[in-house]
């Protein structure tokens, strides 16, 4: 094929750091609900240099904020490769299209491309929800305007994007014999890297990725382990009791809430850093993406205590 | 009138798969006098909306059918997708409760668990596994046995999750 690709690429990209078997770790950058993006451009600051990429969610819990793609072109003046969240609950097939053609031309490398939330658990929960498309819809949207030039209408692109495509699951959720398999769906469909649901339970997570490699998907795909610091007995309690598809198990919440009040969010820190070095043993892992909700600040100091060292530089050259 | 302007709920079928895995081989699309019937519906349109009312009917009943005109079931052990509340057709999403409940109807079992259940009961789990294109929204309302045996939803899945061709 002759046509030509876009979107600007900065060496090494997170891509090629994955295909050159590097452990790779990634965070969630949250934009704000605000018509500034001062606040991500500090966590951008803050993180550039300890990450290799960050995402920047796209109404995550249904809850308005800056769009994906602005946050996005906020890391990329920061320095910072990004990963634009795209999900299908507020767009149809039209301005999905739209929008993954906007991030290709505006230079962001990288996608994930999700189901969505439903409005039921945002500030608006009388809105219409959308899923036109699912996530599987949207990823092989994605691979088909990547690798032939062209939407799903069958139109030409002039000029065809390139990205890195993702995609997420879930291993916790039930059926959780059925989860590596519903991965390897995302895989048939164009997902070339998988960030997973917030790992607390290492054993589960063991057995699902025994799965994964017994389908082979973790040659085909690069499989990133979700992780994330529990700040508070409040935000503990919030996440067992608000957040779909989150499994804490009992362990976890004895031992946060065994120690001092002034000691919870050490120990919660403590607790993400050492699930990092066990997720790292597992074969078929390739590297972490952290989750620390308003409180990215922790995210270098789990780093350092979890032992990843970070070489050279990072980022947008 | 489609039914998509109330909200999806989880359906939990009325019937087993394994009747109606049998029943399909009855209503099988190859038998040629289906896409007769099929095509004789098409010309007579009053027919064709009595016949589309009595498939709503029986439908809603036994699996809390939307009348999206591009019928899944066949795939799914019968549990329909469309009663998910995210009308997913490739599967559960990451929402599913730890007790198996619907995100959005804590309380009411998840679809997509009832369909693998009901699969892997059948040892069918692997029709799951299909991939399941973007649906046709023009659809909705028009009857899907009359599509089925008219061969236009020929290409609604995959044969496995090996790839997704481009669509024609």
């Amino acid at each position: 094929m002759t046509f030509e690709r876009n979107g600007a690429e900065p060496h090494p990209s997170l891509r090629e750091k994955l295909q050159q078997g590097d452990f790779v770790v990634t965070a969630e950058i949250g934009p704000p609900r605000s018509a500034s993006l001062q606040a991500l451009r500090r966590k951008a600051r803050l993180l550039k240099g300890c990450i290799d990429a960050a995402n920047v969610t796209d109404g995550q819990s249904a809850i308005v904020r800056v769009a994906s793609w602005a946050g996005c072109v906020a890391l990329l003046q920061e320095g910072v490769e990004p990963i634009m969240q795209l999900q299908c609950r507020d767009r149809n097939r039209i301005g999905l299209q739209s929008d993954l053609l906007g991030a290709a031309a505006i230079g962001i490398p990288n996608v994930l491309l999700l189901t969505g939330d439903h409005p039921r658990f945002g500030d608006h929960p009388e809105a219409k929800p959308v899923f036109d498309f699912d996530s599987i819809h949207l990823l092989w949207t994605a691979r088909t305007m990547r690798d032939q030039a062209r939407l799903l209408s069958g139109r030409q692109l002039k000029v065809a994007p390139s990205w890195f495509i993702g995609a997420v699951e879930n291993p916790f959720a039930p059926p959780l014999q059925f989860r590596a398999e519903r991965l390897g769906k995302k895989v048939a469909a164009g997902a070339q890297f998988i960030q997973t649901q917030f790992i607390f339970d290492v054993p589960i997570f063991a057995r699902f990725m025994q799965r994964v490699r017994d389908l082979g998907l973790h040659e085909r795909c690069s499989i990133l382990a979700g992780v994330g610091p529990v700040k508070s007995l409040r935000a503990l309690e919030h996440m067992c009791r608000d957040v779909p598809g989150m499994y804490v198990p009992e362990e976890i919440i004895r031992r946060m809430r065994g120690v001092p009040e002034d000691r919870v969010s050490a120990e919660g820190l403590a607790i993400c850093a050492e699930t990092i070095q066990q997720v790292r043993e597992i074969p078929g892992v390739s590297g972490v993406h952290v989750m620390a909700f308003a409180w990215e600040d922790a995210i270098p100091e789990i780093l350092q205590q979890a032992g990843i060292r970070r070489g050279g530089t990072v980022g947008v050259h | 009138m489609p039914t998509s302007t109330t909200a999806p709920r989880p359906f939990r079928p009325a019937v087993s798969a394994r009747s109606m895995m049998l029943l399909h081989h009855v209503l099988d699309r190859r038998i040629p006098v289906w896409h007769a019937v099929a095509s004789g519906l098409r010309k007579a349109p009053l027919l064709y909306g009595a016949f589309t009312f009595g498939e709503r009917v029986t439908k809603e009943r036994l699996f809390g059918c939307r009348m999206c005109g591009q019928c899944e079931l066949p795939s799914t052990a019968y549990a329909c997708p469309m009663t998910c509340p995210k009308q997913l057709r490739n599967g559960p999403c990451g929402g599913v409760g730890m007790d198996g409940s619907c995100e959005v109807y804590p309380g009411t079992r998840c679809v997509w668990l009832v369909a693998y259940e009901r699969a892997e009961a059948e040892g069918r789990a692997s029709d799951l596994r299909r991939l399941q294109r973007p649906m046709d929204q023009r659809k909705w309302g028009q009857s899907s046995w009359v599509n089925y045996w008219l061969g236009e939803d020929e290409d609604l899945w995959t044969d496995d999750s090996s790839e997704l061709p481009a669509r024609r």
